[in-house]
């Protein structure tokens, strides 16, 4: 099970201190039609990025919160997880990236036609961002929008 | 960290109008940051659709987000669930 025990003293100390950012006011957009006519983007904190992209920054004091854009037809396996978390241990990732970006599962669910289809792109960012302040302000609003012009309808969030 | 910053970008994309769910590591985690959906699973870290390889156990944890994001008794957030992996 996922817990803080999993982590070093010294990452519990930092947790158990650490000012959460309490979403307040809740957003919430209700489903607008069926899953089945819905067009689906995956949201990875995984770290993960295509062989030929720039690597997330480490050196960014609060961490880097960039997006990379993967897309939809990359053989999930030729991805880098890139995470820099010491924290846990990345080999399942590695064995099988579906386990932090299930991009070959939701392929086949819009194959069985449970989802509409698939986006052509998704996000993937680097999830040990300490201080969100230039997440929720500068990088995740223009992120989300290329999702809201390719008019996606629904999206799963997977952090590790 | 993680846990946070899924959640965080979840509430952009519904302030946006995507509907989102939210896969979580830290179910304490997820009451004190509140996003809109949440599907609390019982996996390790680096572990978050179940068992590598294994495409059935990874599709039973997206079926059960999905539901959660197809209830029509759901009408506000937060809403946090909690995930039964199948036995065996």
């Amino acid at each position: 099970m996922g817990d803080a025990s999993e982590f070093s003293l010294t990452i519990r100390l930092f947790l158990k201190t650490y000012q959460w950012r309490k979403i307040d006011p809740v957003p919430w957009t209700p489903l607008k039609k069926p899953l089945s006519q819905s067009k689906l983007a995956l949201v990875s904190s995984a770290g993960f990025v295509l062989p030929d992209q720039p690597h997330f920054d480490e050196s960014i004091k609060g961490g880097d919160s960039s997006f990379r854009e993967i897309p939809s037809g990359v053989d999930v396996k030729t991805l880098l997880e890139t995470h820099r978390s010491e924290s846990f241990d990345h080999a399942g990732l590695h064995k099988d990236p579906n386990i932090g970006f299930p991009l070959d599962r939701v392929r086949e669910l819009a194959a069985a036609g449970r989802i509409g289809a698939v986006n052509h792109r998704h996000l993937s960012c680097m999830g040990s961002i300490t201080a969100p302040g230039r997440l929720i302000h500068n990088t995740a609003p223009p992120a989300v929008r290329l999702l809201v012009e390719d008019q996606v309808d629904v999206a799963i969030l997977v952090p590790v | 960290m993680c846990n946070q910053t899924v959640c965080l970008v979840a509430a952009e994309m519904e302030r946006q109008g995507i509907s989102t769910v939210v896969i979580q590591l830290l179910r304490h985690v997820a009451e004190k940051i509140h996003p809109p959906r949440a599907l609390f699973v019982p996996f390790k870290h680096g572990y978050s659709l179940d068992t590598p390889g294994d495409a059935n156990r990874q599709r039973a944890v997206l079926e059960a987000a999905l539901q959660l994001l197809e209830d029509p008794s759901l009408t506000a957030g937060p809403v946090l669930r909690d995930y039964l992996p199948p036995k065996g």
